[in-house]
């Protein structure tokens, strides 16, 4: 009894350790991008908001955080409609080769993204199509639809397989029946889809970076000021991007939690 | 008689090498209600998914009104289906679930409420209108998925097993709810299931299945008093089934020289002539049991071998000296005038006109 109470006092702590790990980086650089000295060191100088009026004064950052914002939504969009098309394809047939389908399709987040990204740029480039805006749209839509495919794929697999036939039993056409059954039963993990493909959208850098030419995202921003001298202005983007991608990665679980939890309790 | 609402045509299905069902032919009338019983793997279930339109046929025809059904769609049909896994949405409420077919049929919001409210109430379960589907006991969902189908008052109604996962003593309760559902509404049932007991309490006719054919069709109280075969005799369990050679014949009865022993059979039904080979059944609950040898002419002398209980009935388990098996269905308090204990040798008779000599061997 008491040694189990220990252990759970050594567990409690390790857990704590872990996160305190991963977090610590992205704490500092949350306070010192209130830090009114130029370089990060200690003893920290006064508080000062300085950083953040010059970032939100500079126009290139108001640029680059609304491209961030079209790239991330219509690639939420996109890879999250492909995404579903794909995991209702899994559900719904059987066919030859669909081992190798399905590996294709979950190929694209298993490759180097540098090499993804050269690849898109040579692409690109040979059909006319690259340093625009779509084309990091395009090229991110790829990358993320597997993860939307993932998310909505696991949610039809707990879908009685007598239901769809139940709808077309009672008189819905294959299309209605794409509409009152299965689009409302994987509302949830679209929802998720949608969150978790805009976060990884909006966080990629390398791919953005090749194709994006002369939009450039946030990432590509961020990384173009660290590059020039170190700038604490990186911290106060850098805060801002963090809270966005947190925010719509807790969404993705919550609305996924949330309806696993229901369809669980019996 | 009016013409038949559903034939089966020489329909036939098959799964890539499989054979599911071959040559069905029969014939459902309006307003039956007529049940598909056999063993797992049977066909049952198939023929069913085939009248709705869940399975293609691969050769024959069936057809509905007179109608050829092989290329309708199955949401053209009107042949609501109670689902064995029930298939509610789980994401609707129960009244929503119940207006869901009317829904795809166009009809008007106040009207589908209206109409569904009413079979909710129908089925005792209007109280629970805006509940979720998950909250609902084992037996409201099962109200709620007939209510579902029936809203479409169709001329048919296709059952798959929908008794299945409830517990015994509301499978009674439902089954009396839905013989007296089918005789309020006149419409026709067709009601798949592999239990004897569910088939025989509440269909007029029955159809029995075995390895994608029939084996027998008709009312319960024929099926079990004149099986055609074998099969269908082991199926409906409680008989004893005798093999042997027909040896004699005289103007209404034959002799037949089995194992066990000579025994004569009637000769009404079933046309016998000497030297072919034949098989009989009686019924258990027609076999007498005796502690000394008895006068008549169909006696078998057997060991006890166990007894089974259920409710004031008791079946006997017995065996000959050949090791055939022998089963007596009798009273409780008949058997207990005996005095029996396993391994006692008592005697078992039954009048000729009890056996019955199977059609098909």
């Amino acid at each position: 009894m008491n040694s189990s109470r220990a252990l759970n006092y050594v567990l409690a702590a390790y857990v704590v350790l872990i996160f305190a790990f991963v977090f610590a980086p992205i704490i500092f650089s949350l306070i010192f991008s209130f830090n009114s000295q130029r370089f990060p060191t200690i003893p920290l100088g006064e508080f000062s908001t300085e950083w953040y009026e010059k970032i939100l004064a500079d126009p290139d950052v108001w640029e680059a955080a609304l491209n961030s914002l079209i790239v991330s939504s219509s690639t939420a969009v996109i890879a999250t409609f492909l995404g579903f098309c794909t995991a209702y394809s899994d559900f719904r047939y059987n066919f030859r080769l669909k081992g190798p389908y399905l590996g294709l399709i979950l190929l694209p987040p298993t490759i180097p993204l540098i090499i993804m990204a050269l690849a898109m740029l040579a692409w690109f480039s040979k059909i006319g199509m690259s340093g625009q805006i779509y084309s990091i749209i395009i090229a991110h839509s790829v990358l993320t639809a597997p993860f939307a495919m993932a998310v909505i794929r696991l949610r039809l697999n707990q879908m009685d397989p007598d239901l769809e036939a139940a709808a077309w039993n009672l008189g819905g056409s294959e299309w209605k029946t794409m509409r009152h059954v299965i689009i409302p039963f994987c509302k949830p993990a679209i929802a998720s889809g949608l969150f978790l493909t805009a976060a990884v959208s909006f966080d990629e850098f390398a791919v953005s970076w090749f194709v994006s030419g002369l939009n450039k995202t946030l990432p590509v921003i961020i990384m173009e000021i660290v590059q020039g001298n170190i700038d604490p202005q990186v911290n106060a983007i850098g805060t801002f991007v963090f809270l966005i991608s947190m925010t719509l990665v807790v969404l993705a679980q919550v609305f996924f939690a949330s309806r696993q939890l229901k369809s669980i309790r019996p | 008689m009016s013409a038949p609402l559903v034939v089966f045509d020489k329909v036939e299905k098959k799964f890539d090498d499989f054979t599911a069902v071959k040559e069905l032919d029969f014939e459902i009338r309006e307003g039956e209600f007529i049940a598909i019983m056999g063993p797992s793997g049977c066909g049952k279930t198939t023929t069913l998914r085939m009248l709705a339109g869940l399975e293609a046929p691969t050769s024959g025809e069936i057809r509905l009104n007179g109608q050829v059904m092989n290329d309708v769609l199955p949401h053209e049909r009107d042949t609501p289906l109670v689902w064995q896994s029930l298939a509610l949405f789980p994401f609707l409420t129960a009244q929503r679930n119940v207006e869901f077919g009317l829904k795809m049929r166009g009809v008007g919001k106040a009207e589908r409420a209206e109409r569904a409210r009413k079979w909710l109430d129908k089925m005792g379960i209007l109280q629970f209108a805006d509940r979720d589907i998950s909250t609902l006991s084992g037996g409201q969902k099962q109200r709620v998925a007939l209510a579902r189908s029936l809203v479409m008052e169709p001329q048919v109604l296709l059952l798959d097993e929908p008794l299945s996962a409830l517990d015994a003593h509301l499978v009674i309760r439902m089954q009396a709810v839905l013989t007296d559902l089918q005789r309020e509404l006149g419409i026709t049932f067709v009601y798949v299931t592999h239990s004897q007991s569910e088939a025989f309490a509440m269909a007029d006719r029955v159809v029995i299945m075995t390895e994608g054919e029939i084996a027998q069709i008709g009312a319960p109280k024929d099926i079990y008093r004149a099986p055609a075969n074998q099969f269908v005799a082991e199926f409906v369990g409680r008989n004893n089934i005798l093999s042997g050679a027909v040896e004699a014949i005289s103007d209404d009865t034959a002799k037949i020289t089995t194992p066990s022993g000579d025994f004569a059979v009637p000769m009404n039904e079933v046309k016998l002539a000497e030297g072919q080979r034949a098989s009989f059944v009686i019924s258990a609950d027609l076999v007498h049991l005796a502690l000394d040898k008895p006068a008549s002419e169909n006696a078998a002398q057997c060991k006890l071998i166990s007894e089974e209980f259920i409710g004031s009935m008791v079946t006997l388990f017995l065996e000959d000296a050949k090791g055939h098996e022998f089963k007596v269905q009798m009273q409780e308090r008949e058997l207990s005038t005996f005095d029996l204990k396993s391994g006692d040798d008592v005697w078992l008779s039954w009048d000729t006109q009890s056996a019955h000599v199977l059609s098909e061997e």
